[in-house]
């Protein structure tokens, strides 16, 4: 097989639309080309998808499945042709407001749109609010929804420790809220255990028969499960290849199953180089060697049991499948292959390579061993040879045979065409062949490979099988694999089905599929499940019994506003919940600032004192004496032991020890009382100029202080007194001390850089986790949303205010002089639009770290540099100044001084407040513009 | 031997993924030459167009020559302002310093009665409010004084006091922010990009990876201090020859060779901690937020940017612990003050047990929690 697998190849003509007879289609699509960036993600796709069907989109990851829902979703914005969906076009804002609320969308991964800190009753409950309903009908539907599912035992349960069958049930709870006309579920079994899946099935019909009228699109890499849907569209590489009934699709391509009619409906190009996977049969005879063996294996996560008590035993030569469902609360088959290979150490029980127990610290059999983790995890930032050279010298192959090994591998692992790529940029089948390769570099006699096939395509999967195979049979490398595939299952030599962290049963695939009396192994499993009592954790069977959920008509709807409070309340309460169970933003936006503000006050001191000096005094007679007294008498320097020597001088000064050095020449007094000119020399160090300059301040007044003493005390009175004299009144804080004038300054700054920090990321988090889907397809508009998730940081930026100025008034005894109403309007003011900037930083951000930065940058540097914390705005030049003047946090530091120093109030500040209150408008109204409500 | 191998290896695979992470190599690039230029020059100098106002109540050629004294770039222009303007004008933050020149000043100079003239000062602007007083104070007596001897000799001061400042003659402030700046960003750098590196693996996934090879925790987190300190180490000298001496020209007192070698015991306690609080975050983003929390007082409360003297005693004592205190103290020596092993070796033992003790630390909770992580 070629490395061009994903390339595009001409379509083969699509089949005819479905018989006259159907109804008018629920949606279609004209023309319609998606690219990401260079990436085609669908290529000129035409296509009617008929209405109150069961429409199954079919192929592998990454032919754009999901991309042409979230296209009929509303989710991501139309770039060519035409998307119309429910009587409408897609493209236009006004019919999707129209219609978002009669379509439900859940996008893929195992409950991306769900929010895992909140609980199942959480969830539902914000979901409801979003679609306007009032509490009591927001219960009546909770009620019903969670009963039908069975997660009524359930409410209570964060999401994100649900199973991920129950997570996906809960996605569909979350979708059918507000009965949709429209269900698009992306890949919603991907992961899921097959009993979960056949009940999840299972639910969907029962809710169809219910609605009979509602259109469900599903988008699936199953081909067993598509079996079931009416009508399927099979697509490749952006283009569709086929449509038609399952029947119709395995007529036309003369094949049996869909697995083999989908490769058959792939242009001839890709056909080539595949065959069926052929699998010698395992010669059972001398190896019965054990090369792992696991008994009473079990690991505890605090009170949660991943593994419970797993005993298994696997020969050597032998292909030995784990099957179960995957994702992160699987069922504990990564968990098992961690320990048996020493990556985790188990709670319980023992497990043995090769006969010796397992140990973490033992490296030696680490050589022994390939182990390919679950999804891929080699260094993308690595070519693929950089790659298999790394892990060769990394297991210490001798130097020499190195590169004729990696040679090899690229060979055997079909890599040549890819050699010098990043894997990033490779096709997902061929980085799972270099993963293969790179377990396989130090030639181990035992391979351990985590869902090394999931999301690759079938013909890619089959290579892989292939390749495999050869390496057991050939090779006798023991092949220990993890994988949710059934058919996989099948060409194991035996396997276990694992589900809850047990093994349920282990043996040959066809001998379970015998004793159980069934057809295939998927219901093997099933049966076996049943038989575990895993049903209780998800349908209840009186709830399968029960009859399909009655539909209510829809509440009337209600007038509508342009802006929904109860749309906004939703989400204010939902980041409330949120941020209380995310300890590291917790912490941050309660005690950040107050943290931050014992640091920044003690450590922009602008004070001065405590300076360290001595004196080199070669007189040393009492007038030098009483020279040097008069500097130890003030309160800014401590004198320290007197310097001996010139070198002395010299020493001290560099290690930092002396800010001011004195030398009192030799012959001072005599000199002095001859009337001759003498000069006292003063060493200033100068690596702090600020200091330097305050220094060199203090001692010129000490002297003339010391001269004038003199004066006075020799010639009298008068003779002291100069032509004028000059009366200093610092004003606001008399004693010049640096806290009272910085406390302030940094509360402003503080209150500035933190909430824009957390509520950019509360923002940008939602793009990251994917749960920023609900606003795409949700009624819920870019104001009430971004409003809505501001709230509670304003709140919480008004406590770290009231936290602050009490710290302030407390420990650093900086009394509030002005009125504090003044002061907390002005607060109130500027936190909103704090957390207004963070907002407009989080709509062109992208990640978290990159939304920090924003926030930061854009916060600390013009507070600092230019609002005049350090100097007045009308002291900078340039773009400084312009900054200064528009800035917002100007205004409040003046508020903010002029409060706490100056005794001032609403009156004597007013024009502080006026460009504070008019920020506030510009940056919301700023971000709700830039916001975007489809994702391009 | 085959130890220092694998950290070898190891380390290289960093300073690959490094090179192919284009943030962090634009992070590097801004803090090792826009942010120095930056802090180097747009710290303006202590007084600079300080806001002034003058009140003359008297409008006498005296009065006038002191208001003409005043002029850019230490002050701006004079407002000439009246009585009833100036608790407005100071409330409003307009003026840092207003003079008030009471009526018949000259006259009264004139005739020896030693007029006094009240100069208000916003003692909020703590920047201007000190230097500039006494600056204000000077100009006003001097120019009275200049006034005066037309009229009469006044009695020459007998004691001269030469005062120069030793390190920085001029006290230029683009001198201290470069290299302060230097200091900082080899702190900052080398706990982000090591932080970095140990995150990225933990989000690629490919910790498990490592962990199933015959590779210790002890080889993986030596790896990442090398490499992640060479980084930083090359970066620092790049930046001190190129932008500090090249392009600001501010000289380098001391010996480059030995601020490396501090910069080196440094980045051995720095990585190791940035380590430690890699295994505490599970995220890039939460990463981040610790760091703020961490990073902001070790760099403040260093005693690098305001002096520590300063600063309330438990502070001071408590941050003898920290390794910035250490690294600034060894650093000012050197870069500023020309000292030589002699005068900073205390420091270099400091830092090195330091280091040892967070090294320690960090590598047991690396162990521990290595596992967990994959």
């Amino acid at each position: 097989m070629s490395a061009g697998l994903i390339t595009s190849a001409p379509a083969l003509p699509v089949s005819d639309p479905p018989g006259p007879d159907a109804p008018a289609p629920v949606a279609s699509l004209i023309d319609v080309s998606l690219r990401y960036g260079k990436v085609v993600a669908l290529d000129d796709i035409t296509l009617d998808i008929p209405a109150g069907r069961m429409v199954g989109l079919l192929g592998p990851d990454g032919v754009g499945k999901s991309s042409l829902l979230a296209l009929l979703a509303g989710a991501r914005a139309v770039q060519q042709g035409r998307v119309q969906a429910l009587a409408g076009d897609m493209g236009s804002r006004r019919h999707r407001r129209r219609v978002c609320p009669h379509i439900a969308y859940m996008p893929q991964g195992l409950g991306r749109n769900l929010y895992p800190t909140l609980s199942v009753e959480e969830n539902l409950q914000f979901f409801g609010r979003l679609f306007g309903h009032q509490a009591a009908e927001r219960r009546r539907r909770i009620d019903e929804l969670t009963r039908d599912t069975g997660l009524t035992p359930f409410l209570a349960r964060p999401a994100g420790k649900l199973s991920g069958g129950m997570k996906q049930k809960l996605a569909l709870c979350c979708a059918l809220i507000h009965d949709p006309d429209l269900l698009i579920l992306d890949e919603p079994t991907t992961g899921v255990d097959p009993l979960a899946r056949a009940q999840f099935w299972d639910l969907i019909a029962r809710i169809r028969t219910g609605r009979p009228g509602m259109s469900v699109i599903v988008a699936t890499a199953y081909m067993d499960e598509a079996q079931g849907f009416d009508w399927l569209v099979a697509m490749n590489a952006g283009r569709v290849l086929a449509t038609g009934t399952p029947a119709e699709l395995l007529a036309r391509t003369g094949t049996d199953s869909l697995d083999a009619a989908f490769i058959a409906l792939l242009p001839e190009a890709l056909q080539r180089g595949h065959r069926a996977v052929s699998i010698p049969p395992l010669v059972a005879g001398d190896q019965t060697e054990i090369a792992i063996a696991a008994k009473d294996l079990t690991k505890r996560f605090g009170d949660f049991t991943a593994v419970d008590h797993v005993n298994l035993a696997i020969r050597q030569g032998e292909i030995f499948g784990f099957i179960g469902s995957n994702g992160s609360n699987g069922c504990g088959k990564s968990t098992t292959m961690k320990m048996l290979t020493g990556l985790l150490p188990a709670s319980e029980g023992s497990a043995s390579l090769f006969g010796a127990p397992v140990d973490p610290k033992d490296i030696a059999t680490r050589r022994r061993v390939g182990y390919m983790s679950q999804s891929f995890s080699l260094y993308s930032e690595l070519t693929v040879r950089q790659n298999l050279v790394l892990h060769a010298r990394l297991f210490q192959l001798p130097p020499a045979t190195i590169p004729a090994r990696v040679a090899e591998m690229i060979r055997r692992f079909g890599l040549e065409a890819s050699v010098d790529a990043l894997p990033d940029r490779l096709p997902l089948g061929i980085r799972q062949r270099l993963s293969l390769a790179v377990a396989m570099v130090h030639r181990p006699e035992l391979l351990i490979l985590d869902e090394p096939t999931s999301g690759v395509d079938p013909i890619a999967r089959d290579s892989l099988w292939q390749l495999m195979i050869d390496l057991a049979r050939n090779d006798q490398v023991t092949i220990f694999i993890s994988t949710h595939f059934m058919n996989e299952a099948g060409r194991c030599d035996r396997i276990a089905l694992m589900h809850a962290g047990r093994v349920l049963v282990t043996g040959v695939p066809a001998e379970l599929v015998s004793q159980r009396g069934v057809d295939a192994l998927e219901q093997a499993f099933i049966g076996y499940l049943k038989d575990a009592g895993a049903s209780g954790a998800a349908t209840s069977e009186d709830a399968v019994q029960a009859p399909p959920p009655v539909v209510e008509p829809a509440a009337p709807p209600k007038r509508r506003f342009p802006f929904s409070l109860g749309r906004a309340w939703s989400y204010s309460l939902r980041e409330t919940l949120e941020l209380q169970r995310d300890p590291m933003r917790a912490t941050m936006a309660l005690l950040g600032t107050a943290i931050l503000m014992f640091v920044f006050g003690y450590g922009i001191s602008l004070d001065v004192e405590n300076l360290s000096y001595a004196v080199l005094d070669r007189d040393q007679t009492g007038l030098s004496r009483n020279y040097a007294l008069n500097l130890a008498g003030s309160r800014y320097f401590i004198e320290h032991a007197p310097i001996t020597d010139d070198a002395d001088l010299d020493r001290r000064m560099r290690a930092g020890e002396l800010a001011l050095a004195i030398e009192i020449p030799q012959g001072f007094a005599r000199d002095l009382a001859r009337g001759h000119q003498v000069q006292i020399g003063a060493w200033v160090d100068g690596a702090m100029p600020v200091r330097a300059e305050t220094v060199r301040g203090y001692v010129l007044g000490m002297h003339q202080g010391w001269l004038q003493d003199q004066a006075t005390h020799r010639l009298g009175q008068d003779a002291a007194a100069g032509p004028a004299t000059i009366a200093t009144r610092f004003r606001y804080n008399p004693d010049v001390r640096s806290l009272p004038a910085m406390v302030p300054a940094v509360i402003p700054m503080l209150l500035l850089m933190i909430p824009a920090m957390l509520t950019a990321l509360s923002v940008v988090r939602e793009k990251e986790l994917g749960s920023i889907i609900n606003l795409y397809v949700t009624p819920v508009t870019r104001s009430e949303f971004l409003l809505g998730k501001q709230l509670p940081y304003v709140v919480l930026a008004m406590l770290n205010f009231a936290l602050m100025t009490l710290l302030a008034v407390t420990v650093f005894g900086v009394p509030v002089k002005g009125s504090l109403l003044a002061l907390t309007a002005g607060a109130l003011l500027f936190v909103i639009f704090s957390t207004g900037f963070g907002l407009f930083a989080s709509t062109f951000t992208r990640s978290q770290i990159a939304a920090m930065f924003v926030a930061m940058i854009g916060t600390i540097i013009p507070a600092v540099q230019f609002a005049g914390m350090l100097n007045p705005v009308s002291s900078l030049e340039g773009v400084g100044y312009l900054i200064g003047q528009v800035y917002p946090a100007t205004y409040f530091l003046t508020i903010s001084r002029g409060v706490f120093n100056k005794g001032l109030d609403f009156v004597g500040l007013e024009p502080a407040f006026w460009p504070l209150a008019l920020a506030v408008p510009v940056i919301l109204g700023l971000s709700i513009l830039l916001l975007k409500k489809q994702e391009t | 031997m085959s130890h220092a191998a694998t950290i070898y290896r190891l380390g290289i695979k960093e300073l690959w993924s490094l090179a192919r992470d284009p943030m962090m190599l634009v992070l590097i690039a801004y803090t090792f030459t826009v942010s120095i230029y930056v802090a180097a020059t747009a710290m303006p100098e202590t007084l600079h167009k300080a806001p002034i106002a003058i009140v003359d109540e008297d409008a006498s050629p005296l009065s006038i020559r002191i208001a003409t004294a005043f002029y850019p770039p230490r002050f701006n222009p004079p407002a000439m302002i009246p009585l009833d303007r100036i608790d407005t004008g100071m409330d409003a933050g307009d003026y840092t310093f207003v003079l008030d020149i009471p009526p018949d000043f000259q006259r009264d100079v004139l005739a020896g009665r030693s007029p006094a003239i009240q100069l208000n000062v916003d003692a909020t602007r703590m920047s201007q409010a000190f230097t500039g007083s006494s600056y204000v104070q000077q100009m006003v007596l001097g120019e009275v004084n200049e006034f005066v001897q037309r009229y009469r000799a006044s009695p020459e001061w007998p004691v001269e006091l030469a005062l120069r400042a030793r390190f920085n003659p001029n006290l230029e402030q683009s001198w201290f922010g470069a290299l302060m700046e230097i200091i900082n960003n080899v702190t900052m750098l080398s706990v982000i990009l090591t932080g970095a590196a140990l995150i990225r693996e933990r989000e690629h996934g490919t910790i498990d990876h490592l962990l199933a090879m015959p590779v210790t925790p002890a080889e993986i987190m030596l790896s990442k201090v090398w490499s992640m300190g060479l980084v930083v180490l090359l970066a620092a000298t790049i930046a001190l020859v190129f932008v500090v001496q090249g392009i600001l020209r501010v000289p380098i007192a001391g010996s480059l060779v030995l601020f490396l070698v501090a910069a080196g015991l440094h980045l051995f306690a720095t990585t190791s901690m940035a380590i430690f609080m890699a295994t505490l975050a599970r995220s890039m983003p939460q990463f981040g937020m610790l760091a703020v929390l961490i990073l902001l007082p070790l760099q403040l409360l260093s005693g690098n940017s305001t002096p520590r003297e300063s600063m309330p005693e438990l502070v001071q004592n408590l941050m003898l612990a920290a390794p910035t205190t250490h690294f600034v103290a060894a650093s000012q020596a050197i870069l500023f003050r020309g000292a030589g092993l002699a005068v900073v070796w205390p420091q270099f033992l400091t830092l090195g047990l330091i280091g040892a003790v967070l090294f320690t630390i960090a590598l047991n909770r690396f162990r521990r929690t290595i596992s967990q992580m994959a």
